[in-house]
């Protein structure tokens, strides 16, 4: 242990903590903004400078290690100034119209300025042109980015993708994406951790909400919800509900009060991703396909993005099975629009999402089955929560409803598919009983629920023996690939999400600065599926009906239709 | 009212006056790998300042060169903002007044010419060619990138063992390096930002005197498994012996073929004694040679008729040519084949294999300006020569030689005659030479950078000598591999950027050092064996990395108040001056303690904490 003195308290804290950690222990906050634990500690925005008594020049918090019998002051006259001019240059190249901007009042930049008291602009004014394809899915404003360098630590050191990088030099010095490329002929999977890791409003999401503002204007459409696994874990985080009261039928009662007529469970396609997934892998495995790579799962478009680009050799072991969102467009545009006796083109489907690439996946060209798009629009969570803020909700007030019937039927397995090994789970789940015929105790594969980078492990099922990976995030990702394709490690059936925690922690969540929630919305979601009487996706009933009275039976002519596609086919952007 | 007044400088006169020595320091330290368009545009802003605002090009020419550069700067010119600048920048270079004006100007041509590609590459598709890495500078300067800030903070912590494996990752001769190096990592140390360079190599000669005897290899590591590879290595001098060092390493087996009868190469036939003391080459080299499967066969000549090169090439899997530059070059007077006529490379060859001519009674001229130069007077001295005189064409500033070589060379009683050209030499009937007759020059333009001597109409001087040495350079011995179907221009080996020659049939074939870039520096020769290493191993199907091999602490806040730099001590020059023994003394602790503080840790401050500030394998 160390002991030292921060703004004169006795402070007792482990080796090598820096003093900016060593002062949150002791509650004394030191402001901050390029500073991101463990991902980018390099001390450029000046914010977090402290003055350690007998030292002339100020520090930055965070990263000088706290050493024995420093003396830390972390508010001197000298450190406030000079944070405070600091911030104020900072602002200098920041466009600060904040009424007009999404991280309004979830902006690192705005706290620290509005804490600190700055209420004028001595600088000049010095923004850059903002100029970018604000078609792709990822937005970058170079008038907001105050160059504190976390989305280039981000999508290197997490990500391990490069995309973005300085750019220019000198004084001119920013950010961009690398050699001065454009954003959407580069390797950008559009996972969306740079955004999520963004400090202020510099990197967001295309905002589609009047998209749907438009659908509903027009009066003509039948409007449906879909929401995703991991939606139900956060939609409540930014409206001010704890997550005993964000629940999901909550959720489904604030959906009917924006207005849409119909609120489905994607969880319900998850299920039916699992009886197509599992069949296959199960027909692949059988028939040898599998001997040299595994079968991966498709379901999340930023890693069937990253493959495509990175490891196009594999694209091929990839499952054929769509994801659950696109499964889901196919199924209302068909099976549903039947039952209801409308044409596909009268419904407009928004898909709910805590994603940012599903924005690309539901613009591929080759993915719409039904005549018609199969999703019309896609929003994340923090375009979700907007949406119902912008209608005057007040979401804690709502009554509790269910989901519409019948696709708002889900099974345990459909919810764990927002976290990492999800998948794999409620895929090896309805395996085991297409293969042995009974099914096996739904906690037998929860082996692969913990949160390490890559996962590995063998299970038995009926005397066949399954060697099995799980990965997320990208970094990680990438070396489970190199390794499969050198043939160091070998495996029959892997899982990739590219968000680390998969879903529950994906680029289109709620931002909370500083924390990391994936993991705790995962176990949420992990609960959810331990608390269900239903944990088998062959057992929904809806599922059940589906099949019945629609697509006949998992791998049929009509699911390879709908519910499959080639992903070598897709264009990466258009 | 005083009808005169006597100048006093106010204090803003002074304090600019400061100002201007600390951009000069500042520009002198000036981190590699700027974008060349700013610093033009920039130096611009300086020179505008200077302007004194009575003629139109310089008044206006200045500051619109300035912005027309910056439009570049910022994606908004094109190639017609560089035929504008051309244009400007050429009136106010034919039309200025006066050289404020008109020396501005040829500044800006000279970048249109000398960086063309960077103003292209602005106007074209309005990107930098700077790749925006701002590597920490002594590393970069350093030919084989050791790892500065490293060593620095480990010598600081006194773990000194760690700094010479720390050391070895990039340069298999920290003691060597310790004695020599010319230091070009000292060349733009950020510190001169604030003072002046740190000592870099006094605290590594701090950190080999404290160290102890340290092993390739720690208790339990030893080299990569055998490949089952050969690699032959010709020339046992730095550059052959640091590429043996790696490949041993790496599990290849090596043996090194030395035409001499010791290893070493220039260290040993090249430069002296005093400088570097034979036990210390000695001890280094046998231990580099501890890293692997290392043979040694020495006094073997290959390239001739005895032992082609083609022969080599049958009987290993690579070959690496690394015979330095060791043949002389000749004066072209009349006389030279006089007795008492020898090439530096004659005398330092002969001194290396301790067979010491005696001067005594004898007046020694040597002619030339570099390093050899130098280490040639200053050995004569040491044989006991009556007077050792000193004669070069140019001016002692003009000189290659370090300047504290130079310093040294004087103190130590040498007579430096400038400007004087080698006439011819007077032969005795004895046929041995009697004096040295020299023209004398005068300095004149400026040729390629560095002023030209030309003759003056002043009458030759007569310096009398018995002994005439001869340092204007050496060649390299490239005649027999040229036959061989190597490339060579101008006598040196031509060799890709790996170190892979050129040349008809040459795969497997690499080389480098002296003997590729002319005769230059140790650890040039070392980083080119490394290089050679790296390039061999990929070469035989391999990626043995090699590694970081001890951690480095990161730096605790402290003061760093601008502070001198420790000089190395030398020992009394009436004591030095008659024997071989080594001149220089290394720092004390506190000077050590004092120096090593002064670093400011680029790898981690600055640029460094950001893109990793070191380079963990190669």
């Amino acid at each position: 242990m160390v002991n030292a003195t921060i703004n004169g308290k006795a402070v007792q804290v482990p080796e090598n903590t820096t003093i900016l950690e060593a002062a949150k222990l002791n509650n004394i906050t030191i402001p901050h903004l390029c500073y991101l634990k463990k991902v980018n500690e390099i001390g450029a925005c000046r914010v977090c400078v402290v003055e350690i008594e007998g030292q002339d020049r100020l520090v930055s918090s965070c990263n000088t290690i706290l050493q024995e019998g420093m003396k830390v002051i972390t508010n001197s006259p000298k450190a406030r100034q000079a944070r405070r001019v600091n911030v104020e240059l900072i602002l200098s190249q920041h466009n600060a119209r904040c009424a007009e901007c999404v991280r309004s009042g979830n902006c690192e930049l705005q706290t620290v300025a509005n804490d600190l008291g700055i209420n004028e602009f001595p600088y000049h004014e010095d923004l850059p042109a903002f100029d970018w394809n604000m078609d792709f899915p990822l937005i970058r404003n170079a008038q907001k980015c105050i160059k504190c360098m976390r989305c280039v630590q981000v999508c290197d050191n997490i990500q391990k993708m490069n995309v973005w990088d300085i750019s220019r030099t000198g004084s001119r010095t920013t950010v961009d994406v690398r050699d001065g490329q454009d954003i959407t002929k580069v390797n950008c999977t559009i996972c969306g951790q740079c955004i999520t890791h963004c400090p202020v409003g510099a990197l967001t999401v295309r905002d589609d909400t009047q998209k749907v503002r438009d659908a509903f204007a027009s009066g003509d459409k039948i409007m449906i919800a879909s929401v995703a696994p991991a939606v139900r874990t956060s939609w409540g985080e930014k409206l001010g509900l704890t997550h005993e009261e964000a629940t999901q039928n909550r959720l489904a009662s604030a959906l009917r009060a924006v207005g849409f007529n119909y609120v489905f469970d994607t969880d319900f396609s998850a299920d039916l991703t699992i009886m197509e997934e599992a069949n296959e892998f199960l027909h692949r495995f059988k028939a040898g396909e599998l001997k040299q790579y595994p079968m991966f799962t498709s379901c999340c478009p930023g890693w069937v993005r990253f493959i495509k680009m990175e490891f196009p050799d594999l694209v091929p072991q990839l499952s054929s099975a769509k994801s659950p969102q696109q499964m889901f467009g196919a199924i209302i545009k068909t099976w549903y629009a039947q039952i209801l006796g409308v044409e596909p083109e009268k419904i407009y489907h928004v898909s709910i999402m805590p994603c940012t690439a599903k924005k690309y996946e539901c613009d591929v060209e080759c993915m719409n089955a039904s005549g018609a798009r199969d999703i019309d629009v896609v929003l994340t969570v923090r375009e979700l929560d907007r949406l119902i803020k912008s209608e005057g909700i007040d979401a804690k007030s709502l009554e509790e409803s269910e989901f519409d019937a019948p696709l708002g039927t889900a099974s345990g397995a459909g919810h764990i598919f927002g976290t990492t090994g999800g998948v794999m789970e409620a895929a090896l789940r309805t395996a085991y009983k297409v293969v042995t015929g009974s099914n096996p105790d739904a906690n037998a594969f929860k082996y692969v629920r913990d949160y390490d980078g890559i996962k590995e492990t063998e299970f038995e099922i009926a005397g066949i023996k399954l060697r099995i990976a799980v990965a997320h995030g990208l970094g990680n990702i990438r070396k489970l690939c190199e390794d499969i394709q050198a043939g160091r490690v070998h495996y029959d059936f892997v899982e990739c999400m590219a968000c680390p925690t998969g879903c529950a922690g994906g680029g289109g969540q709620p931002i909370e600065e500083g924390k990391e929630l994936g993991e705790g919305r995962g176990r949420i979601l992990l609960d959810l599926d331990k608390k269900m009487n239903l944990r088998f996706s062959h057992e929904n009933p809806s599922i059940i009906q589906c099949y019945k009275e629609y697509l006949g039976e998992p791998l049929g002519e009509k699911s390879h239709h709908l519910l499959h596609t080639d992903q070598s086919k897709w264009e990466l952007w258009k | 009212m005083s009808r005169l007044s006597i100048m006093n400088e106010t204090k803003a006169q002074a304090t600019v006056e400061s100002l201007h020595t600390d951009l000069e320091r500042r520009v002198k330290g000036a981190p590699p790998g700027l974008c060349p368009l700013d610093v033009a545009s920039s130096y611009l802003k300086v020179c505008s300042a200077q302007t004194c605002g009575k003629c139109v090009p310089c008044r206006v020419g200045l500051p619109q060169l300035e912005r027309l550069i910056d439009d570049l700067i910022d994606g908004k010119g094109s190639m017609k903002t560089v035929s504008q600048i051309e244009k400007t920048a050429q009136t106010i270079s034919d039309s200025a007044d006066c050289a404020i004006g008109y020396e501005a100007a040829n500044m800006v041509l000279k970048g249109v010419k000398g960086f063309r590609d960077d103003y292209e590459s602005h106007a074209k598709n309005h990107k930098c060619n700077s790749d925006g890495f701002h590597a920490v500078p002594c590393v970069t300067l350093c030919p084989a990138h050791v790892d500065i800030p490293g060593y620095i903070a480990l010598v600081n912590a006194g773990r000194y063992a760690d700094a010479v494996r720390l050391i070895r990752k990039d340069n298999p001769f920290p003691s060597v390096c310790a004695m020599v190096c010319e230091h070009p990592c000292e060349n733009k140390c950020r510190r001169r930002m604030v003072d002046d360079a740190i000592n870099i190599r006094g605290l590594k000669l701090y950190a080999i005197d404290h160290s102890g005897h340290v092993p390739v290899y720690r208790e339990g590591e030893k080299p990569a498994p055998a490949t089952g590879k050969k690699v032959a290595i010709i020339g046992g001098g730095p550059s052959g012996i640091s590429a043996a060092y790696y490949l041993g390493m790496m599990g290849h087996s090596v043996e090194i073929f030395e035409q001499r009868k010791r290893l070493g190469g220039m260290l040993r036939y090249g430069i002296p004694s005093y400088r570097l003391p034979r036990e210390v080459l000695h001890e280094e080299i046998e231990t580099l040679l501890t890293a692997g499967d290392i043979k040694v066969h020495k006094e073997v000549s290959i390239g001739g008729p005895d032992y082609p090169l083609s022969k080599l090439r049958s009987e290993f899997d690579a070959i690496y040519i690394a015979i330095g530059a060791h043949t002389d070059k000749t004066l072209k007077i009349p006389g030279e084949d006089a007795e008492g006529v020898m090439s530096a490379v004659k005398l330092l060859r002969m001194i290396g294999d301790d067979e010491y001519p005696d001067f005594r009674g004898k007046k020694v001229v040597v002619v030339g300006g570099g390093n050899v130069a130098m280490d040639c007077a200053r050995s004569s001295l040491r044989l006991n020569a009556d007077k050792v005189t000193l004669a070069y064409r140019r001016r002692k500033d003009d000189m290659t030689a370090l300047a504290e070589e130079v310093e040294a060379t004087e103190v130590e009683g040498c007579e430096i005659l400038e400007l004087a050209a080698p006439l011819k030499v007077e032969v005795g009937s004895d046929g041995k030479a009697k004096a040295l007759w020299v023209k004398q020059q005068m300095i004149s333009n400026i040729k390629g950078g560095r002023p030209a001597p030309k003759d003056a109409s002043a009458e030759p001087i007569r310096l009398e000598a018995d002994i005439i040495v001869v340092a204007i350079g050496q060649g390299i011995d490239s005649h027999n591999f040229e036959e061989s179907g190597i490339a060579v221009k101008w006598g040196c080996i031509e060799a890709f950027d790996s170190e892979q020659v050129k040349g008809v049939n040459m795969d497997g074939v690499f080389s480098g050092g002296d003997c590729v870039s002319g005769p230059a520096t140790v650890i040039r020769a070392i980083a080119a064996g490394k290089v050679a290493a790296a390039n061999i191993d990929e070469y035989l199907g391999f990626h043995h990395p090699i590694e970081i091999p001890v951690e480095i602490p990161d730096p605790v806040p402290h003061n760093r108040p601008a502070c001198g730099r420790v000089k190395m001590r030398e020992r009394p020059i009436d004591e030095r001056v008659h024997d071989f023994k080594l001149v220089e003394k290394g720092m004390t602790q506190e000077e050590m303690e004092q120096e090593s503080n002064r670093c400011l840790r680029c790898d981690y401050y600055g640029f460094g904490k950001f893109r990793e500030g070191r380079e963990f394998k190669w």
